[in-house]
């Protein structure tokens, strides 16, 4: 450790006498995998199965498989975002419901109480047991269904993959059981599936989804916005019902609409190839 | 006393930290233990949603990796880098300051997810308040690193030695991938949407994600090693070009292992290639650097026998070479397609965790107390018997985990004979519960051993301490 040299051997020589040398090294060594593997993605069309956002708002179309996404067109008429198509609205018993799109049309932004669903399903912590994506094997297929796109959770900020099956895949869990076999099945799993080991929710009856953190707001209106901004498209007045749209609903009406969702989205032919 | 002449050291600070730390340890492995017994006996959820199992294993991931590594950092860091350069903190202050707001800010992470605010995203689930002022200690903690070998006196120190280019490319790496992965617009004080969504957003996770492994919990832990594993053993590092190598081959290396973890997903095929790819190679560098430090024993492996120290040091590069060996070849693709998903996954983290980063760090805190208060251990039979909880508890759990991760997946993919599914999902559920228990068993002997550590601790420091204020003058 004591070399009293002045002139350094080699440039790693050098690098040890020089302590920010050796930090702008290492800072360089730990930057290109990132580089290499990460940017791609970001512009690599054939990473998001050719799905591409067409306009400022977010909006998406796919032309090589068109029954990907749902597509619409946005555009500002008197200062507000409108569309031709409409993705819910408030009836007139206060239940959101959707317009112009049904089950299988594509990929779609998550109605709001959807989208408060998937916020209790993080809260929950369901991706640590549970996946959401299968992968294309002949057992995978049987047990959940076609293989995951990745174009299926473009709109998931952030994506809820999973790394762990405790409990099954549920990217294709909606429609495969009734919402009343949520309700009890998240109040006691057991009573459905005795082999089961997931914990009970049953406080999703009780709370009211409106509700946030320590008494606060869960201001749906906000989270909406903030998906806009994200890439997700709304328009103003998607956005301007969102807190409507979850008024006097329970987190269990919120985490099942969340769940009678999942796979739903899009119809996938199997007869095509969409990903080598 | 020799210690006069040895100029003074910023100790504080370091003795606060490696009290946390020991306490961290007993805490998390607490957790860790309660949340293996939930998944054998699901009762024991009791309908607490703060202590529902998805909750708590985050709780707990959060509080070993997080809470009882990073202060085992930063004890070991801020213990090592003035010794190995022969000068004081640069800041004692800015490092004080960095270990209490750490503390603070692991307490509130875990009091937060424990309540339910969650990024979602897999070990990054700290909210955006919590996430950057934890993101600002960890630049002050790097910035004092820096300038502590900036200021050492070039004279009789002229190289910076090996343990501390670890710590400086674990420390640049973690800010990076922390601040990218973490980049999100809050929607209120408990809740942000990350930036990323989709692929872009699982691979940029599982970019953090790997590498939480490969700089938090391995540079880091290595550098521990570059170390404590001479200083114990009482003889130089095997090999000095061997550790230029590890080192270069680890920071350019590591980074792209990311990608194995999503294998067959919807991330491109050529990702997850790379990644594996990778992988394998790293087997390379990996083994070098635990040979490393093996060979630094030879010609005094009969230490063994009786520095019980040393036995933790050793048997962690046992754990790490035979990590190292096993993560390349779950990276590998058609392992990959049956252990994605399941236990064995778990059983190679702890592995990992278990046998290497705690090992290593309990052999390195045990060092760190003796020198520290400048005493004797309380009991070092109690080290031993420690030893051996720790390593039979290691043993029990990996066991049980690769019985129970190989099993899901041939179960998952079983045909009968009329070319349907063998099992249901339910039934592979079932076939688990032994294995459950026996890890819980084997968490219980490890904790068990955690909370030995403490109480000899607390007894040594107080020997120390009534040792110290009984002579006239002793040095503190």
């Amino acid at each position: 450790m004591s070399n009293h040299d002045d002139k350094p051997k080699n440039l790693q020589d050098g690098l040890e006498r020089n302590i920010f040398g050796l930090f702008l090294a290492t800072a360089l060594a730990v930057s290109i995998a990132g580089i290499v593997e990460i940017v791609p993605l970001f512009y690599l069309k054939s990473a998001v199965d050719y799905t591409e956002q067409t306009d400022k708002y977010g909006n998406a179309k796919n032309e090589k498989f068109p029954e990907l996404v749902w597509e619409r067109t946005f555009k500002e008429e008197d200062g507000k975002i409108v569309s031709d198509k409409t993705l819910y609205t408030i009836d007139k018993n206060g239940n959101e419901k959707l317009v112009d799109w049904k089950a299988g049309d594509g990929v779609r932004p998550y109605t709001p109480l959807e989208l408060a669903g998937r916020d209790l399903y993080l809260r929950e912590g369901c991706y640590i047991c549970h996946s959401q994506m299968i992968r294309p094997f002949r057992d995978e297929r049987e047990r959940y269904g076609h293989y995951s796109l990745a174009t299926e959770s473009m709109y998931d900020h952030p994506m809820q993959w999973g790394s762990k099956r405790t409990g099954p895949d549920l990217a294709r869990l909606g429609g495969k059981y009734s919402d009343e076999w949520h309700v009890m099945h998240l109040i006691r799993p057991q009573d459905l599936v005795p082999e089961s080991v997931m914990p009970a929710y049953p406080w999703l009856s009780d709370n009211m989804v409106s509700q946030d953190f320590f008494g606060t707001k869960r201001d749906m209106k906000k989270r909406l916005e903030v998906m806009r901004t994200l890439g997700v498209p709304y328009t103003d007045e998607e956005i301007e019902n969102a807190d409507k749209a979850i008024e006097g609903k329970t987190e269990m009406d919120a985490m099942v609409a969340y769940l009678q969702v999942l796979g739903t989205m899009v119809k996938l032919d199997d007869s095509k190839v969409y990903r080598e | 006393m020799d210690t006069i002449a040895k100029p003074q050291y910023d100790n504080g600070v370091v003795k606060y930290l490696t009290v946390g730390a020991i306490a961290f340890l007993v805490l998390g492995t607490f957790m860790g233990t309660f949340a293996a017994a939930q998944l054998a006996w699901p009762a024991l959820n009791f309908d607490i949603a703060e202590i529902t199992f998805a909750r708590l294993r985050v709780m707990h991931t959060n509080t070993v990796i997080f809470a009882f590594g990073g202060m085992t950092l930063m004890a070991t860091a801020f213990y090592t880098v003035q010794r190995t350069n022969g000068v004081k903190l640069w800041s004692n202050s800015m490092a004080w300051w960095t270990a209490i707001l750490f503390t603070i800010g692991l307490l509130l992470t875990v009091v937060s997810i424990s309540l339910g605010m969650t990024t979602g995203k897999e070990y990054h689930e700290q909210e955006w308040p919590i996430a950057i002022a934890i993101a600002l200690v960890w630049t002050l903690y790097t910035f004092n690193f820096i300038m502590t070998i900036a200021s050492r006196n070039k004279e009789t120190h002229s190289h910076v030695y090996v343990s501390n280019w670890f710590f400086m490319g674990m420390m640049i790496a973690i800010t990076y991938l922390y601040v990218v992965n973490g980049l999100a617009i809050p929607v209120s004080l408990f809740r942000s949407y990350s930036l990323f969504s989709g692929v872009q957003d699982a691979m940029i996770q599982w970019w953090w994600g790997h590498n939480a492994v490969g700089f938090f919990l391995t540079a880091g832990f290595l550098a521990i090693m570059y170390y404590f594993v001479p200083k114990q053993a009482q003889r130089p590092i095997y090999s000095y070009r061997l550790s230029v190598i590890h080192f270069w081959a680890l920071m350019f290396g590591y980074v792209w292992l990311g990608a194995h973890h999503l294998q067959y997903t919807a991330l491109p095929d050529w990702t997850g290639s790379l990644g594996a790819v990778i992988s394998l190679a790293m087997i390379i560098p990996s083994w070098g650097g635990a040979l490393n430090g093996m060979l630094t024993l030879s010609g005094a492996w009969d230490r063994l026998r009786t520095d019980y120290i040393l036995r933790f040091l050793i048997i962690a590069l046992a754990f790490y070479a035979m990590s190292t060996f096993e993560g390349p070849v779950m990276a590998a693709k058609t392992v990959n397609a049956l252990s994605h998903y399941t236990d064995w996954t778990v059983g190679h983290v702890h592995s990992g965790a278990l046998g290497w980063v705690a090992m290593v760090s309990i052999g390195a805190l045990y060092h760190m107390v003796m020198k520290l208060w400048n005493t004797e251990m309380y009991s070092m039979q109690l080290i031993n018997f420690h030893f051996w909880l720790a390593t039979i508890g290691t043993v029990f759990y990996i066991v049980a985990m690769w019985v129970s991760g190989i099993m899901q997946g041939l179960m998952w993919r079983a045909y009968d004979e009329y070319g349907t599914l063998a099992y249901t999902f339910a039934e592979s559920v079932a076939a688990m519960h032994p294995y459950y228990a026996m890890r819980a068993f084997g968490g219980l002997l490890f904790f068990s051993g955690a909370v030995v550590m403490l109480y000899n601790v607390v007894m040594t420091i107080r020997m120390a301490n009534a040792k110290a204020s009984k002579p006239v003058e002793a040095t503190a």
